[in-house]
């Protein structure tokens, strides 16, 4: 039998940076030397593509290959700096009921055997789009800003974690890792924002990271290039190079990586402010 | 044009954000399978010339497309078996 882990990264609400997540750690996975798949699971709105810049070579998608229109290996987009990163890019159709949990289980059966780790982008809501993604996971990254409606959206995620996958129908226990995005240090600082702390303790998850707001994330997404691809130094980057290492089963202290404030960096920060 | 180089550059990346979705959204507008109807095709056809000298295996013939702005590539990567290479 195969190796491979497959990976959810899910949290109910839309905008908390679950695509941007995706394509970090799976890119932070491919350069640790490990054969990687990501596969888009929002259809209809497909956009891993755009953020592992892969947009232009995308041909065939989840839906061709369920339907078998295509096969799997056609369908898989190559990454063009990693050899040993794929993407399987969501189909554009209006047609929600596209994906099939039978299809899904299929292609994913198929995609243990080439690969080491495979992660799966889940689309916003608790509807069928996000409960395929989940459903055959071995483990689910749940992401979640330090803010209300997202730690409260994260909480019914886990409860659909524990009730609607197969891990959970075997009579397993699916374990969960919580990754805290646009983190706001200096909000932190003057307590206008949910501490991690507090986060951990109302959903009763263990921290994997705190990823902090950082311009170099939209500026990785303008160009395509994974933030842990584009700018090594980044704090994002950072930030998402330890929980790949954690996830790996790396046993280190979660720190919440800052902008380094040198010299030169001091004398930028006082003009731009 | 390197793309990492244009990152140390102040608000490059917003045009290359630009001309990406240009590309992109005047071939999603457009789409109508057509790309994946002709690479169907045209990997049957190889697939067919290769056969008729090596047996291979069909899902080792993999045709990549690049769509850039004015020019789109096609990339055809076919692994041979062990064999055929030392004949
Ligand atoms: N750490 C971060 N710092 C700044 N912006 C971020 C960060 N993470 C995500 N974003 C931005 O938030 C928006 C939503 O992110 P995305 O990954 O698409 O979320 P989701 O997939 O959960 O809907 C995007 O514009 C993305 O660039
Ligand atoms: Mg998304």
């Amino acid at each position: 039998m195969s190796n491979a882990t497959v990976v959810v990264v899910t949290s109910g609400k839309g905008g908390v940076g679950k695509t941007t997540s995706t394509a970090a750690l799976a890119s932070a996975l491919a350069k640790e030397g490990y054969q990687v798949c990501a596969i888009d699971f929002d259809v209809g709105l497909r956009n891993l593509d755009l953020i592992m810049g892969a947009e232009r070579r995308v041909v065939f998608d989840l839906v061709n290959v369920v339907r078998g229109e295509a096969s799997i290996k056609q369908a898989l987009v190559r990454d063009k700096k990693l050899n040993n990163l794929y993407l399987l890019p969501a189909s554009q159709t209006r047609d929600k009921d596209a994906l099939t949990e039978e299809g899904v289980a299929s292609v994913i059966s198929e995609l243990r055997m080439y690969f080491d780790w495979i992660i799966c982008d889940s689309p916003a809501g608790i509807e069928r789009g996000a409960t395929l993604a989940m459903r055959y996971a071995d483990e689910a990254i749940i992401v979640s800003n330090p803010e209300v409606s997202s730690v409260r959206d994260c909480d019914r995620i886990i409860g659909l974690l524990d009730a609607k996958t197969k891990v959970a129908e075997d009579g397993g226990r699916m374990p969960k890792h919580l990754l805290i995005t646009r983190y706001d240090t200096d909000r932190a600082k003057t307590g206008d924002m949910l501490a991690t702390d507090d986060v951990v303790d109302i959903l009763s998850v263990p921290l994997i990271g705190v990823v902090p707001e950082s311009k170099d994330v939209l500026k990785a997404s303008n160009v395509g290039l994974p933030v842990t691809l584009s700018d090594e130094t980044s704090p994002a980057s950072r930030a998402y190079t330890e929980a790949t290492r954690r996830l790996l089963g790396e046993n280190i202290p979660v720190t919440i990586p800052e902008e380094k404030k040198g010299f030169f960096g001091k004398i930028f920060k006082g003009r731009a402010a | 044009m390197n793309i990492l180089s244009l990152f140390g550059k102040r608000g490059q990346s917003a045009s290359v954000a630009k001309n990406r979705l240009q590309i992109l959204l005047a071939h999603e507008r457009a789409a109508d399978g057509s790309d994946a109807v002709l690479i169907s095709n045209l990997r049957e056809d190889i697939l067919a010339v290769v056969a008729k000298r090596i047996a291979i295996d069909p899902d080792s013939v993999r045709l990549e497309m690049d769509r850039s702005g004015d020019v789109t590539t096609l990339g055809i990567d076919i692994e041979l078996p062990p064999t055929a290479r030392a004949s």
